[in-house]
């Protein structure tokens, strides 16, 4: 499952959605908002996107992990909008029938997301600034 | 020929817009968009070279053609997750 929302991720049923008899190992990775980078302080985060297009890419690399990885089933939920510390932006779940096959795909696809899907976000510093986070820019 | 692009984050902040009309010359590619963009919008030079073109759903390189094309996006390197 493939999806992008402006309301809190349940990853508990996002986790359930891929449990299968055939899995042996079932993965989820949930990324947070952290509260410090390199000594400076977060109070929030609000993520934008191109939504058709970044909803393309995660199907392309759901179809990329399931061409390297006997992966049963996959989903990836990310959410935009504003976002407080601790809540969840993206879960990803992925079940494959034995775990380093489980692990691997779960980071691929985390990985991957960061550097080719088009989502943005962008700080609210303590200091009341806000800046978009553009890697390498 | 006249096109609309759509912009993302801090490109739409610095135009001022989420989407921007520009003319482009005929069999323009990805490299030709952006110099017009930073033509058009100057205050984007300081990020021009590291702004991706989508085409589609596909980044283009730079001698995707986008001359005819109505669904151009502009926009910084990602940080979603």
């Amino acid at each position: 499952m493939i999806q992008l929302t402006h309301l809190p991720i349940d990853f508990a049923a996002l986790t359930e959605s891929v449990r299968s008899t055939q899995a042996g190992a079932v993965v989820v990775f949930l990324g947070t908002v952290r509260e410090m980078t390199q000594g400076r302080q977060t109070v929030a985060l609000d993520y934008d996107a191109y939504p058709e297009m970044a909803e393309a890419k995660l199907k392309e690399l759901e179809a990329e992990a399931r061409a390297k990885w006997p992966v049963i089933e996959a989903g990836i939920v990310h959410r935009l909008g504003h976002l407080e510390l601790g809540d969840v932006s993206v879960a990803v779940a992925v079940s494959c029938p034995h775990r380093h096959q489980a692990f691997d795909a779960g980071r691929f696809l985390i990985d991957r997301l960061k550097e080719v899907v088009p989502i943005w976000k962008k700080e609210n510093w303590s200091d009341g600034s806000t800046e978009w986070v553009h890697p390498g820019s | 020929m006249k096109t609309v692009l759509k912009l993302f984050a801090r490109a739409r902040d610095l135009a001022g817009s989420p989407t921007l009309e520009i003319e482009l010359p005929e069999s323009a590619t990805a490299a030709d968009l952006r110099l017009v963009l930073g033509e058009r919008v100057p205050s984007m030079q300081p990020i021009l070279s590291s702004l991706l073109i989508a085409v589609g759903n596909d980044y283009a390189v730079p001698t995707t053609l986008v001359a005819g094309r109505t669904d151009l996006a502009v926009f910084p390197p990602v940080s979603g997750g």
